[in-house]
């Protein structure tokens, strides 16, 4: 066990755990910060997507001392003054989510494409989301979703 | 009859439930060591189904579970319309065994086929019971009261008013209803028409989206409560392995390790942390014994196996003229063998649920979906009292059947009682992905006969369904721990050969259906189980591809084909199937801009070759047709679904935005099982175990267009009692068919074997020299 520091959603936190546990359970069971969820364990779904330094980073296979130090943000952090994040609320006008477990890695991996590519093309949308994973199939909704964002990013 | 204590926990609960519906888990399990025991709540109580407080608010208990498609949404605008209070002034509550009337979860897609009538009914009662009370308070008659959004006024003087909150408002109704199961369960009001109805066919919002959204929701994985220890389970290496040995000395390094369980074949560790599970289960050390004989065959050698198997069950066979006869005066036999492999539920998120067993209690925290049955069957398994056992239910990854066998709910049951703490299980990837319960593999053998003119005169099915000892739901005597536990039960279930669902007219027709079993058939990976549609794509993959082969042998065009198929009797059922389906193949042609012509067109010259294909069907009293372009790649073999064209018939849908987005995932769902789902397994164990080995749909296949049509193709469109009837499962049926023959459309190669990944279409077509 060793004390690791990490800032997560702009609160400060030092956690006593083994270096090498994953940083998905850190934030999960230390934290209490439960938007990223444990999908496979092995980066290949994106269920437990956080943002670090503008990427969309999976948690489960990143050992928590790899990221000491850094600024981490989860599914609850997106949100600002109680405002929901463009990506956020295009989800809700496209009424994108079914079971809505993978959600957290399909609305981070889009902030992460958004903030860097405002304005993706359709491929550019697929490629970017492709290996998001979603067993209920809302795939089409997604997209629909990143586009809406995309408009109301630029304009806003 | 509920008690005071759990209608105040209850009451209590809706006031935050208005804000946050699923987020009451936490708060729950914050409740829990005070609870018990847990009666269940009486159907025949007015009370057990409706809560109405003195801000006008009303609170509706459903025993249903909301799996993503918004049935709950579709719950609230239904009983909001019978009660005749405002859609925003109600929550609904579900499927948390001690709250909410048994109404046995969900599945089979029947939430609000069967059960929005009973819980229309008792909304409607409530009403009737609201008026007689307004009419006393106000000294008129009931008939000079008028009713909107909760308040009673006096007809022609709507000063004199006063509120349902006013009058029932943290009261109870003690009102008896009639009825002998939840699904009779009746007042004296008579419902309403559905041109009566304000909320019914429109789209409110789904309530379950924000929280889902902005990370607040707490889910059945979130669940957690203090002192609670983390479980892994180590399942055998290989199918049917023995346990001979645990080392437990292997994991006395792991710290946290608080415990080593074992029954017979079932082996868990578990610890004080989530990642010291993890390490602990890896690095177990346990000698396991493999079975004498190979458990299964391979998986590339499962439809010979399938093929030459002695059936454990065949149904008497279902004759209808003489097909002999049909076959033998014949211009033309057609014959042909599909083959469908085994797939997973494959859920996003593993099998998990937490256990707590405080104050001699038992609480799960679950997404079963059928939560009740995981109740009762807990409550068996571990010699238990009923009422000392309550499951809360709260949201988890998409359950299409998966959690109907709950393993992680029995099994955080049995370590929670075994080490008296409470305790959380959660299955790995691997885990889930090899021993989840599967979807039947078919072997399907059909004939059809054509006759000169190219009429159908005679179609035989011989389906074969590896489905020996399907799982039944939560029974504590077939999930996989009772399995590997020894506890299990002596005989297997029979399991299930589905046959065809349509309304064609066949004169003479031959149906055979059997059920066969592998060599292993308990603590198998390859189990079976419900998933969404048990059976129906599979099924319709062989039943509608061959229709269409039969259309392409008679040079016919295959909506043209089908539609005189279905158009050869105007004899009709209760539910006017014939009539709606053919208002959905119509719908689903028109919407496509159908052009008639038979199938394959001519191939084209370049590297993408471009096809459309038709597939219909139905389930229980919902129809469906689908239409699909595609484009495959002559080079790659790749196959892309362009576009998805969808009529659907399930009589009065309630919200359609919601109804339009659970069809085009149910869709996509069986566009994966079409492209790339099949568990791959050698004589040992299975080989799928990740999405690596275990490909699915991604966004890079999402079709360009899906267009939806809700069709109401009732004879009587605008009769006031259009029954609502399910939908979800029923969209799963016909996609796989309806690419397979746009594939035929755009190569003329046809596949009879599912999936449809690029190596086989690449290899069919240079079989073909396409």
């Amino acid at each position: 066990m060793a004390n690791v520091s990490l800032t997560v959603n702009g609160t400060p936190h030092t956690v006593d755990v083994d270096p090498a546990t994953p940083l998905l359970y850190v934030l999960r069971n230390d934290l209490n910060l439960q938007g990223p969820r444990f999908g496979c364990g092995l980066g290949q779904c994106g269920a437990c997507t956080v943002i670090i330094k503008g990427e969309a980073v999976r948690s489960c296979v990143r050992p928590v001392s790899t990221v000491a130090g850094a600024s981490i943000t989860t599914l609850e952090g997106v949100a600002q003054n109680g405002k929901l994040h463009p990506v956020q609320q295009a989800w809700i006008d496209e009424q994108v989510p079914a079971c809505g477990y993978c959600q957290n890695g399909q609305i981070l991996t889009a902030k992460a494409l958004l903030d860097k590519t405002p304005n993706p093309t359709d491929a550019q949308i697929r490629q970017g989301m492709a290996s998001t994973l979603c067993r209920c199939m809302t795939y089409y909704r997604i997209q629909a979703a990143i586009k809406r964002a995309a408009k109301a990013m630029v304009t806003a | 009859m509920i008690s005071d204590t759990s209608r105040r926990e209850f009451i209590k609960l809706s006031g935050m439930l208005v804000v946050g519906v699923a987020a009451a888990g936490r708060d729950l399990a914050a409740q829990a060591p005070a609870g018990g025991p847990y009666a269940d709540p009486d159907f025949r109580q007015l009370d057990s189904w409706i809560v109405i407080r003195q801000d006008n608010t009303a609170t509706f208990y459903v025993g249903k579970t909301d799996l993503g498609q918004g049935t709950g949404t579709a719950f609230r605008q239904i009983m909001s319309d019978e009660l005749d209070i405002n859609f925003d002034a109600t929550s609904v509550v579900m499927g948390t065994t001690d709250l909410t009337v048994d109404q046995g979860g969900s599945g089979g897609s029947d939430a609000l086929q069967t059960d929005g009538w009973p819980m229309r009914r008792v909304a409607a009662e409530a009403r009737r019971v609201l008026l007689d009370m307004g009419a006393a308070s106000l000294s008129v008659p009931v008939s000079q009261l008028a009713v909107s959004d909760g308040v009673i006024t006096v007809k022609g003087d709507p000063s004199k008013r006063v509120t349902y909150g006013q009058l029932v408002g943290g009261k109870r109704f003690n009102v008896t209803l009639t009825g002998n199961t939840t699904e009779a369960t009746a007042g004296r009001a008579p419902l309403k028409t559905v041109q009566e109805m304000k909320m019914t066919g429109r789209s409110p919002r789904r309530y379950d989206i924000p929280p889902k959204v902005d990370g607040s929701l707490k889910w059945a994985v979130d669940a957690r409560v203090p002192g609670m220890l983390h479980a892994r389970n180590v399942k055998p290496p290989t199918a049917g392995a023995q346990l001979v040995s645990v080392d437990e000395a292997s994991v006395r390094s792991v710290p946290g390790l608080v415990k080593v369980v074992r029954k017979g074949n079932y082996l868990a560790v578990v610890c004080e942390r989530e990642e010291q599970a993890i390490q602990a289960a890896r690095q177990l050390k346990a000698e396991w014994s493999k079975p004498a004989t190979a458990p299964f065959p391979a998986s590339d050698d499962l439809f010979t196996y399938m093929r030459g198997a002695t059936p454990t069950f065949s149904a008497p066979p279902a004759v209808a003229g003489d097909p002999d006869a049909a076959f033998k005066a014949a211009a033309r036999v057609l014959e042909a063998d599909y083959d469908v492999p085994f797939q997973g539920h494959t859920a996003i998120g593993p099998a998990h649920a937490m256990a707590d067993p405080s104050n001699g209690q038992l609480t799960i925290y679950s997404n079963d979906m059928k939560s009740y049955g995981l109740r009762n069957g807990v409550a068996r398994f571990l010699n238990l009292p009923r009422e000392q056992v309550r499951v809360v239910w709260m949201e988890g990854p998409q359950a299409y059947g998966r959690t109907a066998a709950d393993d992680a709910g029995f099994e955080a049951a049995f370590l929670a009682k075994e080490l008296g703490r409470p305790v959380r299980v959660q299955w790995m990837r691997n885990e889930e992905t090899a021993w989840d319960t599967k979807g039947p593999a078919y072997a399907v053998k059909m004939r059809g006969a054509l006759d000169a003119q190219g009429n159908l005169t005679a179609l035989e099915w011989d389906g074969r369904a590896a489905d020996h000892n399907h799982v039944g739901y939560n029974e504590p005597d077939t999930v996989l721990i009772a399995q590997l536990a020894n506890m299990r039960k002596a005989t297997p279930a029979r399991g299930v050969s589905s046959t065809p669902s349509s309304m064609y007219v066949v004169p003479n027709q031959r149906t055979l259906a059997h059920v066969v079993g592998l060599p292993l058939v308990w603590e198998t990976p390859l189990r079976t189980g419900n998933l969404r549609d048990p059976d129906g794509p599979q099924v319709t993959f062989a039943s509608e591809s061959f229709i269409d082969e039969l259309a392409a042998a008679a040079k016919a065009d295959p909506v043209a084909f089908r539609m005189k198929l279905l158009t050869a009797s105007p004899a009709d059922d209760m539910g006017y199937k014939r009539a709606r389906s053919i208002a959905c193949l119509k719908a689903a042609a028109d919407k496509y801009g159908w052009a008639p012509r038979p199938s394959p067109k001519p191939v084209e010259s370049g590297e993408i070759l471009s096809g459309r294909g038709v597939a219909y069907t139905f389930r229980s009293q919902t129809v469906v047709a689908q239409i699909v372009d595609v484009e495959v790649n002559r080079r790659t073999g790749r196959v892309w679904v362009k576009r998805i064209v969808c009529a659907h018939d399930c009589g009065l849908v309630i919200n359609p935005d919601a109804l339009t987005r659970t069809l085009e995932g149910a869709m996509l769902h069986s566009l994966s099982r079409a492209l790339y789902e099949e568990v791959r397994f050698d004589t040992e164990k299975v080989l799928s175990t990740d999405w690596a080995s275990h490909p699915t749909l991604t966004h890079l296949d999402t079709p360009e267009t899906i267009d939806v049509i809700h069709v109401n193709g009732d004879p009587d469109p605008a009769r006031p009692d259009l029954p609502h009837y399910g939908a979800g499962e029923t969209a799963c049926k016909p996609l796989l068919a309806a690419v397979a023959n746009a594939i035929y459309d755009a190569t003329g190669v046809r596949l009879r074997r599912v999936p449809f990944r690029n190596a086989r279409v690449l290899a069919a077509l240079k079989a073909a020299n396409v």
